[in-house]
């Protein structure tokens, strides 16, 4: 069964020069095409992650009383969001990666402490974070001042307030848009191809140019699995957001 | 029920449990409260009543130290609100408030609305405070209601689970701010039946309310404030029949 897959995709490139599946039917690239899939999901749900852990901190700091740790988020924010991603990438990794300690595990080669996986990770969290402060930020001012007055009342510290009531009730309000920044984000993660992470973009690249006749099918190959991937992040984040849905509430 | 040290030192229960001494608050150029005192006993239930716009909500956030005051003190049980030093989760698990929109968690159902605040602010055991929680809603006449969430309910049941919420904090004094304000009027009775109840089993209660009759029912002193400050007080059994203000007689003969 197997067999003839491959056979059939081996017959197509010899009939069709321009159509060659190679990742079907040749081990070596089969695997190419599976570690780039693995290091994009990898770096898609690690930036998901950090993103949405710095958007929910920087909202609560730029919703406090403290100016200078509001001024800090406000200005991280201008930054990331006004500067483009792909130039963000490459600073970190070229000018920061620059100063970033090294280790010797075998006395002969030197590596650095963060790896180009860790700065592309670094990297886009920050840049997609920048967006998310703003979403939630928005979420957090959906929610009416007198629920978390009436928190207060009950005893709740601003902090506990905050985890308790805002922010669960803030989330609701800020999940499309949460919805739309991370769809952005697993598509942004192709940009850590130039800092050499072997993600799928990078995977391949290298089929084609090891061989030119595969150009065609790894492009549709590309479109496909994105499609999929970011298909499977919507729909997660559609049931999400059901089941997040407050029965007889407006959101 | 086991309190610290040293916030039952000072005060005795022969003291006023709410003391509000020549209390001042302006907001920007405007001035709501102009020297506002009084004093409430434990157990006493009073009522403010006044026109809009006269301090009466403002007078009752003071209270428990929502609103800060300009000038003059507020103590309860001995505790001065508006101290630097003030030990904000020791005034509100004294003091519970019920407010004229409600205000519950919209995502939590009633019971997890009644259950929160003790076990998140008091850190109290779990299962301890569901049992609690399901006396306080029986009480409030809501068995059944229990995983009902807010949005589920009528006006007049989710005022009564803000009843409960507060009540779950096991305050010594409960303020309600307009709490049947925003009811159809079909509901408010339900409303005003539990906090009767309340004021029976000995509550110290403070209301701002327009509902007249109730005041005069419940009442044990009734306070008429006017532009910031308080016109004429005294027992409902004189106050309706023998007011002496102008402005008293008239806000009254609008109302009545």
């Amino acid at each position: 069964m197997l067999e003839a897959f491959h056979e059939f995709f081996r017959q197509l490139a010899a009939d069709y020069p321009s159509w060659n599946f190679i990742f079907f039917y040749r081990e070596t690239e089969m695997n190419r095409v599976a570690q780039g899939i693995w290091m994009t999901i990898k770096l898609s749900v690690w930036c998901v992650i950090l993103s949405v852990v710095i958007g929910v901190v920087g909202a609560w700091i730029k919703g406090s009383r403290h100016r200078v740790a509001s001024a800090i988020v406000q200005g991280y924010i201008q930054f990331f969001r006004n500067t483009p991603p792909f130039v963000q990438l490459l600073f970190f990794y070229f000018a920061l990666g620059q100063f970033t300690p090294t280790y010797s595990p075998d006395g002969w080669l030197e590596y650095p402490i963060i790896s180009n996986v860790g700065w592309a990770i670094i990297s886009l969290s920050f840049f997609a974070g920048a967006f998310n402060v703003e979403i939630f930020r928005a979420g957090v001012e959906a929610v009416p001042e007198s629920t978390r007055e009436a928190a207060e009342a009950l005893g709740y510290t601003n902090l506990k307030a905050y985890i308790h009531v805002v922010l669960p009730l803030a989330f609701r309000v800020s999940l499309p848009a949460l919805n739309n920044n991370l769809v952005n984000l697993v598509k942004t993660t192709t940009q850590a191809f130039a800092i050499a992470v072997p993600e799928l973009l990078y995977q391949a690249v290298t089929i084609w140019n090891d061989y030119p006749s595969a150009q065609n099918p790894t492009m549709l190959l590309l479109f496909v699995v994105y499609i999929l991937l970011v298909g499977i992040l919507v729909y997660g984040m559609h049931r999400w957001e059901r089941a997040m849905r407050i029965p007889g509430y407006g959101m | 029920m086991k309190e610290p040290a040293n916030t039952t030192a000072t005060w005795t229960a022969d003291q006023p449990m709410v003391s509000i001494n020549d209390v001042h608050k302006s907001f920007g150029e405007l001035e709501v409260l102009k020297g506002i005192s009084l004093d409430v006993m434990k157990g006493d239930v009073i009522c403010i009543i006044g026109p809009s716009g006269s301090g009466k909500s403002t007078l009752i956030r003071c209270i428990n130290g929502l609103t800060p005051i300009n000038s003059g003190s507020i103590t309860v049980e001995g505790q001065e609100v508006n101290s630097p030093k003030l030990d904000k989760l020791a005034l509100r698990r004294k003091v519970g408030m019920v407010f004229q929109q409600y205000n519950l968690f919209p995502h939590k159902t009633a019971l997890q609305n009644v259950m929160m605040a003790p076990v998140h602010v008091l850190k109290q055991d779990k299962a301890e405070v569901e049992k609690r929680a399901y006396a306080l809603l029986a009480k409030v006449g809501l068995t059944g209601k229990e995983h009902a969430y807010p949005g589920e309910l009528s006006g007049g049941q989710q005022q009564r689970v803000a009843i409960a919420r507060s009540l779950a904090m096991n305050p010594d004094v409960m303020l309600f701010d307009e709490v049947t304000a925003a009811l159809d009027p079909e509901t408010v009775k339900e409303v005003l039946v539990a906090i009767k109840e309340l004021a029976e089993e000995g509550m110290t209660c403070i209301l701002v309310t327009h509902e007249m009759g109730f005041a005069r029912e419940v009442a044990d002193h009734i306070y008429f404030t006017d532009r910031g400050v308080i016109v004429e007080h005294g027992p409902p059994a004189t106050f309706f029949s023998e007011a002496r203000d102008p402005r008293t007689r008239e806000f009254l003969g609008q109302i009545l």
